[in-house]
């Protein structure tokens, strides 16, 4: 198979076509090593890349294809993972400088949910540092670039992950969203992502940002490609307090191209200020080829939006303050030269490892979690996050699922966004309340403004539908390929 | 020195449980491995690493909760607990602060004052910090994370304590309770048990407390009963003296009887409290706390019943085994294999609490089994061995739990029951000793301990004494 062809398959294509005998694992992961090694100088999707450890991995992965001991639809594709799952044996540095020299001794359990399936790890993908920032640009190993326009952002905080996927830098990847990090990348870079429920996918070994908003999920090519990651890493892992038990993970099942009758609501919220024109447009569009197409769509008043931002910045920050407390010097990763006494050598190795944006949430949440404020803003954020709850168990009880767009604009040119962290921070304001109420959400693309950048739809479901949102986003993506 | 004071105490015990695993990972919880070799992702704080509660941290907490009268908390969470320090690894410890899991109980201690109740605040669950070694030779610390994740529970008494005399009262009292559940074996000198004392003093009559200190580093009753003594005088002696004590920590030397300031309110850490997102909330139902509740075991005041009723033992033996859970399993578990009550009683009053003095050694200690003092109380019984033998034997089973049936019969120490050989050594002795046995025909009855002697002697002990005494005043 002529390699760039190959490239352009979705991964459960180029699994077909190995299992075919029309390609194998070796070649694809030839391939992919290949792009990596032209595109990549660019735009730096992959802290890591473990390159002949991924070879040989694929080679064995092709043998038990061929012994018929490996037949999902991930055997044999090549994954890149965000550098902040840990790899056992590869390095894992969160794109920050305190975990540069970091291998962990255990793979995260989503990690091992993919090689159990036949997929291999290429390796680890740029992100903001510690899943902190919006656009890619808080890594300590420089920003990584938006395939689809080198001069802007591809997003974040898995911004090398979605744009590994559009580069065909990797066939499919791993992301983790705890207030859009998933969804407003794959936006910006023109690929599908979604976060599922809370608790579907096992927490253990994603090294943790927000603990109560975090959770592991795909950004792909394709929707089928999305629903069979999902169904492949989803799972009950007693590691993980957290993680649900739920029978409902056959989400293939749901990749069946039909809305009728399907309830969708667009809350008027999502459509107001602070929305560029051309992505509201875009988005609108996209709905109104779901109602052509047997959908009942109407807009509704999803109150309480404008609180999803200060909630989601007390709670992910106060979490973030203290999962970030281990990173000290003393046990692994990076530790400052010549500290004098215990004391210095936190102090330094922690004002040099971190980066600003990192350092401006610890200091944050160290406040929002310091005594006397405790109650005025970590325990009002937390009843505010129930409320917000409870507006989506009130919508849900009306509608199938929730259509939106995924961020107010496409993606911001380079350089543009950290100046100013509030206007940042405002950008996930689509996102973010998906996180707090634990919801599963979407990012299907939706077309492109004037400047060629992508748009994104987002579907939200409740808890627990992600079939709802993939047979949804499955038929959009299928009618606008029909282009009807 | 006209006025006169009361002290105040509370007490914050913590105590090591017994769970075979760590509370929030698989780790063995034993004591004494190689550093660091109970040790995994979780309770070394690897990035990525979740904690799991164990259910069995759970069970034992509720168990004293309920055995101390407590409310126990059927919505209760985690909180953490933020602080930078290398003996813990995530720089926060994994407690409870805002929901613990018991609230309001108390004990009845009694004293010479007689019967009183001290209040339980709470108890709470957490997890127990590694090690750090101080290497002085190559100036530099090393951690040992065995212990980081080993479960504790944390009584916090209400400040009803106004004596050393009801501290120590008080921490029996929680000590036996604690030891009869098997939630711990709640030795204070390896620190299974700990103790930190609040204490203020105020005028009698005073309604207000006073400012009051917290003590740690108390590592036995006897330093605790010190402690509060000393540092009762070192108050009284501040405010008499015009001066205002200062709410700080303290640490106890027990070495110099005194103890000096470690850290002053003021800089007191904000310890940023908030509920562990990593862990759920525990829900208690009404079935696990029924469980638990037909599991709680038989404590000490219906056990010193029982014993009255069941057994012909003097009150002073019953108060003594009763007093360590694993003592009166002995005595119950070797009576029950036949062995006669008081006989049994006496085996633990007399030499196993002499060889338990000598060897500075608590009766949770105790290493023999009651199959074993069994068996040498019947070889006593039916003189198979002397008592001089016994005692040997039983000081060789208190070190090494032998079995001393084959152990008597692998050293041949079993009393020679041949009546002609012993009739025939009995007969050399008085041969060998012509002056006792004139001493004795004088009217000098101690002559005849001395040929006892002389015999056992000959007979390397292996005889009955009263078999020998008997033979003696036949033959002479």
């Amino acid at each position: 198979m002529d390699k760039s062809e190959l490239l352009h398959l979705s991964a459960v294509e180029l699994n077909r076509a190995i299992r075919e005998g029309k390609t194998t694992a070796v070649e694809a992961m030839e391939a992919v090593l290949e792009q990596i090694e032209k595109k990549d100088g660019q735009y730096n999707c992959y802290v890591t890349v473990a390159g002949d450890t991924a070879l040989a991995k694929a080679a064995e992965v092709q043998k038990k294809i061929e012994a018929g001991e490996l037949t999902g639809p991930l055997a044999g594709v090549p994954v890149a993972v965000k550098d902040n799952m840990c790899t056992e044996g590869l390095l894992t540095t969160c794109s920050s400088k305190i975990l540069e020299n970091f291998v962990p001794a255990f793979s995260a359990e989503a990690v091992l949910q993919l090689e159990r399936a036949g997929a291999v790890v290429i390796g680890k993908t740029n992100m903001d540092e510690f899943a902190m920032g919006s656009t890619t640009e808080t890594s300590a190993y420089g920003v990584t670039r938006n395939p689809r326009n080198p001069e802007h952002v591809p997003g974040g905080s898995s911004g090398g992950s979605a744009a590994a996927v559009a580069a065909e830098e990797c066939f499919f990847a791993l992301g983790s969203d705890t207030g859009g990090s998933i969804r407003q990348p794959a936006s910006y870079c023109g690929v599908v992502g979604m976060k599922p429920t809370y608790g579907t996918v096992s927490r253990y070994g994603l090294v943790a940002y927000g603990s109560s908003l975090d959770q592991i999920g795909p950004l792909t090519k394709t929707v089928e490609d999305c629903a069979a990651v999902l169904e492949t890493i989803a799972s009950h892992d007693k590691k993980d307090s957290t993680s649900v038990e739920r029978a409902d993970t056959d989400f293939t099942s749901a990749l069946v191209k039909d809305v009728k009758g399907m309830r969708i609501g667009i809350p008027r919220d999502y459509l107001g200020e602070g929305l560029d024109s051309e992505v509201r447009d875009a988005v609108l569009a996209a709905a109104e080829l779901l109602q052509a197409n047997g959908a009942v769509v109407e807009e509704f008043d999803l109150s309480l939006v404008e609180y999803a931002i200060p909630t989601y910045y007390t709670i992910a920050a106060a979490e973030a303050s203290s999962n970030l407390e281990r990173f000290d010097g003393i046990k692994y990763g990076y530790r400052a030269k010549d500290a004098a006494g215990l004391h210095q050598m936190y102090k330094r190795t922690r004002s040099q490892g971190f980066g600003p944006e990192v350092k401006r949430r610890i200091m944050l949440g160290s406040f929002v979690l310091s005594s006397g404020y405790y109650d005025a803003y970590y325990l009002k954020a937390l009843r505010v996050k129930a409320m917000i709850k409870k507006a989506f168990d009130d919508a849900f009880a009306k509608y199938d699922c929730i259509l939106g767009p995924v961020a107010p604009t496409t993606a911001p040119e380079l350089g543009r966004s950290l100046a100013d962290p509030i206007k940042m921070y405002l950008g996930d304001i689509y996102t973010i309340s998906v996180n707090l109420a634990g919801l599963p959400g979407i990012s299907v693309p939706c077309g492109a403004d004037s400047r060629g950048l992508p748009i994104g739809l987002q579907l939200i479901g409740d808890c627990f539908n992600e079939k709802k949102l993939i047979q949804t986003a499955y038929t959009y993506e299928q009618c606008a390929k029909e282009g009807n | 020195m006209a006025r006169e004071y009361e002290t105040v105490i509370g007490l914050e015990v913590h105590v090591e449980l017994a769970t075979q695993t760590k509370i929030f990972c698989g780790c063995s919880t034993a004591f004494g491995g190689r550093p660091n070799s109970h040790t995994c992702p979780v309770c070394t704080g690897m990035p990525g690493s979740l904690p799991v509660l164990n259910k069995k941290v759970l069970e034992h907490a509720v168990a004293v909760g309920l055995a101390t009268n407590c409310d126990i908390t059927r919505y209760c969470k985690f909180d953490r607990k933020n602080y930078f320090y290398p003996d813990n690894p995530q720089n926060y410890q994994i407690s409870q602060l805002y929901l613990p899991v018991c609230r309001n109980g108390y004990v009845e201690i009694e004293t010479e004052e007689g019967i009183k109740k001290v209040g339980i605040h709470e108890i709470h669950m957490e997890e127990d910090a590694g090690k750090l070694i101080h290497d002085e030779w190559e100036d530099c610390s090393l951690v040992d994370y065995n212990r980081s994740g080993v479960p504790l529970i944390e009584i916090v008494s209400e400040p009803d304590m106004r004596s050393a005399q009801e501290v120590i009262a008080y921490l029996e009292k929680l000590r036996l309770i604690i030891q009869y559940l098997g939630a711990s074996d709640c030795k204070l000198q390896e620190g299974s048990m700990r103790a930190d004392v609040n204490l203020s003093v105020r005028e009698v009559g005073a309604k207000e407390f006073g400012t009051r200190t917290e003590m740690k580093n108390l590592n036995s009753f006897r330093s605790i009963a010190r402690a509060i003594e000393g540092e009762k005088n070192r108050q009284i002696d501040l405010l008499e003296s015009g001066e205002a004590v200062i709410q700080e920590t303290r640490r106890w030397d027990d070495a110099k009887e005194t103890s000096y300031a470690m850290r002053s309110k003021e800089d007191a850490q904000d310890y940023r409290y908030f509920p562990d997102p990593d862990l759920v909330p525990v829900s208690i139902s009404e079935e696990f706390l029924e469980e638990i509740r037909s599991r709680q075991p038989e404590f000490r005041t219906e056990k010193m019943k029982r014993y009255k009723e069941e057994f012909d033992i003097p009150d002073y033996d019953i108060d003594i085994i009763t007093g360590s859970k694993h003592m009166a399993d002995i005595f119950e578990e070797t009576v029950a294999l036949g062995a006669q009550p008081k006989k049994v009683s006496n085996w633990l009053m007399v030499e196993t609490l002499r060889l338990l003095k000598e060897k500075e050694l608590d009766p949770e200690d105790i290493r023999f089994s009651p199959e074993h003092l069994a068996k040498l109380i019947a070889l006593t019984e039916s003189k198979a061995v002397n008592s001089t033998v016994a005692k040997e034997v039983f000081e060789v089973m208190f070190e090494e739990d032998i079995d001393p049936e084959s152990y008597v019969e692998e050293k041949g120490l079993k009393t020679v029951n041949d009546e002609g050989a012993l009739r025939r050594t009995v007969e050399e002795v008085i041969a060998a000793n012509p002056q006792s046995v004139e001493d004795y025909h004088n009217g000098k009855e101690k002559a005849i301990g001395f040929l006892v002697g002389q015999t056992m002697k000959a007979m390397k002990g292996k005889a009955d004494p009263a078999g020998v005494n008997r033979l003696l005043k036949e033959l002479l």
